[in-house]
């Protein structure tokens, strides 16, 4: 019965359609429209006086000029970095001798005392305690204070205008102008960033946004990247221009980041992922004076929090891991020092070292632990006596130590600016990975979306170090 | 004994006062079990439906002042006036005719989770255009309720709504808010609870503009489909999509699994969000 019924409705919508015409969808929504209309017109009135100044419309001429707009853009983020960074310092040390001179000693102390067998004291407390301890010093404070300062900017409403100064740059290079958002979401995560693209409702410029969403130098990156700034790029300037100029440093690399967002973009729109730019509306949302309280504990609890943990989540394997692969020997040498090995060429071609590739393979679940991991294998490389207490453990950490470290390790300002660079772009975080798996259901995009950046930071890194090379004599 | 049935008598009469209710309110987070009602919560984007969720709920979901933050739905609960609410934060949405991924959530959840009361936010400082998708929800559902919200944005711009005139037009209670604030909230709540519970009786206003002849169309189509699937919910918007030549309902429809279809999307469950998202 219920089959024949289906046949005769779909009979009827049939007949009936060519009766309607085709246009009936505008009809319906030019109904929706006029009654809309007529329904507000009588319900509101505005006080005849307009009042002279709107402050709203003055601050949108401003944010989104065309003269203003990017200066002021890259204003308000060297200045988000410029605090960030002058104000990590102090508490990433005070957590650092909580944590690791202070509290790892007295684990040590425990684990002898109900005779624990040293392996495995190694690898709980050398091991996996000691990478916790680190992530945390490392990337607690920073985080605390960007995503705070990142969430009001959010909440004052000043995201939408910078897609609408973006927008232009998207649309030339073939890409959906709410990209800028999902962009803009991708220097909180980019596992968020690439869900974010939901918003945009064409496929092809979907998957333009969620392959390049990468590009985005998302949290897990900040830390490696202000760390490394402040050590050589700030030793550069004097002391007193030393914090503005690592932040302007940080935040060139984020632009060159926006820069390469737009060039892949670019080359995707007109080689695989051909189309049109569709059109769209973007709301200016009207400023909203940020509740300043509630927006830090949102932040700190929502982002702050969450990041941190599944950042330590990552740490406890993989310090086990570091543990394992420089405590477990092949012949004369412990298994880390094999693989350095064999990188190191390959390192150093790319103005890195095998020391760097290693971390970033030990690295590719969470990028939060690269530098904490580089720090760990240089040691345990040129085996420093004094720097840590044994091969494995992940030592205390002050900005001096860390610098005689990689000094130590032969590092220039070359491997600095490389590592930097390569930070930016290399393959996503295994979540970002499994979110893009998620998000486009398939294999193929997943496969080109993680190897894309990670052909393009091996191109790069090659090149600058050549360039470097020669320009050096 | 006496003493105590006076007692037992005032603290009935209390527990009916909505001004009982109102300091009642208990946020039961993500505790979202044997509930009396759902809830959604409606509107286009960027007009404070994620704000409204966290005074009710007590949840902190993220909330951003940008549109398109929320691309998922979120779902919380409350008590109130002795009635569990689940409630279910939407992504914001301009229209129910739109393509775009989290625009289809929002319309799928109203169309065919059936609430028990959709809560429809808007802009009180942008009343036209949010009325455009407020007439297109009173089209497939009956009980609703209209939170105008920012009116402290309103009050800012000098613009004055007469919200009683509106809730005439609209035929369904509105209530005016400010939920950045919390002001207005127990107001919300008691028409949600009246809707809910049947207390108050929307008389939903239908589009009255546009061709008779397309009206009578989606009429006749779907008293057709109501008389062939009894129980299908919104037959009107299935109507709608046939004579737009959806190909997914149109296969569904000769497969015989309109009702699977419609009915797939319906769980308000949080297995349903995945379901619905790896369907994509």
């Amino acid at each position: 019965m219920s089959q024949q019924a289906a046949q005769s409705i779909l009979k009827k919508a049939e007949s009936l359609r060519w009766e309607i015409g085709h246009n009936f969808q505008d009809d319906l929504m030019e109904a929706v429209y006029t009654d809309a209309a007529r329904i507000a017109e009588r319900a509101v009135a505005s006080s005849d006086e307009t009042p002279r100044f709107d402050l709203d419309r003055t601050i949108d001429r401003l944010v989104t000029s065309r003269v203003w707009g990017f200066p002021i853009m890259l204003l308000l983020l060297t200045a988000v970095f410029w605090i960030t960074i002058s104000g990590a310092n102090v508490p990433s040390a005070m957590l650092a001798d909580l944590l690791i001179e202070g509290a790892h000693p007295v684990l040590k102390g425990l684990a002898d005392s109900i005779g624990m067998p040293w392996w495995l004291k190694g690898l709980l407390i050398d091991g996996m305690y000691l990478a916790t301890a680190w992530v945390v010093s490392v990337m607690l404070p920073p985080m605390a204070i960007f995503f705070p300062l990142f969430t009001l900017l959010e909440d004052f409403g000043y995201l939408p205008r910078v897609a609408f100064n973006l927008d232009n740059f998207f649309k030339r290079a073939g890409a959906h102008g709410k990209q800028a958002l999902s962009l803009a979401m991708g220097f909180g995560c980019n596992a968020a960033g690439v869900i974010s693209t939901r918003i945009i409702d064409s496929p092809r410029e979907r998957l333009i946004a969620i392959i390049t969403n990468n590009f985005s130098l998302c949290n897990g990156r900040w830390p490696t990247q202000i760390l490394v700034a402040t050590l050589f790029i700030g030793a550069l300037a004097p002391p007193y221009l030393a914090g503005i100029l690592s932040a302007l440093s940080v935040v060139a690399i984020a632009v060159l980041g926006v820069l390469l967002s737009f060039l892949v973009s670019w080359g995707l729109s007109r080689t695989v992922l051909k189309g049109e730019v569709s059109a769209f509306t973007l709301e200016l949302p009207p400023y909203r004076p940020p509740r300043i309280l509630s927006t830090i504990y949102t932040s700190l609890i929502d982002r702050t929090i969450f990041v941190l943990w599944r950042a330590v989540v990552f740490a406890l394997p993989a310090g086990a891991l570091i543990w394992l692969i420089s405590n477990i020997h092949i012949g004369s040498q412990s298994l880390a020092v094999w693989i350095m090995g064999f990188l190191n060429p390959m390192g150093l071609l790319l103005g890195l070292n095998g020391v760097i590739l290693l971390a970033y393979i030990v690295a590719i679940p969470a990028n939060e632990i690269v530098i904490p991991t580089i720090l760990m294998l240089t040691v345990l490389t040129f085996g420093m006596a004094g720097m840590g207490e044994g091969p494995g453990v992940m030592f205390e950490k002050t900005d001096a130590v860390a610098l005689s470290i990689f000094q130590e390790g032969g590092w220039t300002l070359l491997t600095a600016v490389n590592l930097m660079l390569f930070s930016l772009i290399h393959n996503p975080c295994s979540t970002t990975i499994y979110t893009i798996y998620k998000e486009t259901g398939s294999v193929k995009w997943t496969t080109v979306a993680s190897l894309l950046p990670v052909a393009m930071g091996l191109a790069v890194t090659f090149l600058v170090a050549q360039v470097w090379r020669l320009a050096a004599g | 004994m006496s003493q105590l049935s006076q007692d037992q008598a005032l603290s009935d009469a209390c527990r009916s006062c909505p001004a009982h209710h109102a300091a009642n309110l208990r946020k039961l987070g993500v505790d979202m079990q044997d509930w009396d009602y759902v809830i959604a919560l409606a509107g286009n984007p960027n007009t404070g439906k994620s704000t409204v969720f966290n005074a009710l709920t007590g949840l902190r979901q993220h909330t951003g002042n940008w549109p398109g933050k929320t691309v998922t739905r979120a779902e919380g609960g409350f008590e109130y006036a002795r009635h569990r609410y689940k409630i279910v934060d939407l992504p914001g949405t301009y229209s129910l005719l739109s393509t775009s991924y989290d625009e289809e959530i929002a319309r799928n959840f109203i169309l065919f989770g059936q609430p028990d009361v959709t809560v429809i936010v808007a802009d009180a400082t942008r009343l036209e255009r949010n009325l455009n998708l407020v007439l297109q929800v009173l089209e497939i559902t009956s009980r609703a309720v209209l939170c105008l919200n920012l009116m402290d944005e309103a009050k800012r711009h000098q613009l004055t709504v007469d919200d009683r005139r509106l809730a005439r037009d609209l035929g369904i209670p509105v209530v005016p808010t400010s939920a950045r604030y919390r002001q207005g909230l127990d107001s919300l709540l008691q028409a949600i609870d009246e809707v809910a519970a049947g207390k108050t009786a929307c008389k939903p206003h239908r589009i009255s503009s546009g061709s008779a002849r397309l009206h009578k169309a989606i009429a006749s189509l779907a008293r057709q489909l109501q008389g062939a699937y009894p129980g299908l919910p919104n037959v009107r918007w299935i109507a709608l999509r046939l004579l737009d030549g959806d190909e997914r309902i149109i296969e569904a429809l000769q497969k015989g699994e309109l009702k699977e279809l419609v009915l797939g999307q319906q769980l308000p469950s949080q297995s349903n969000v995945i379901r619905m998202e790896a369907a994509q």
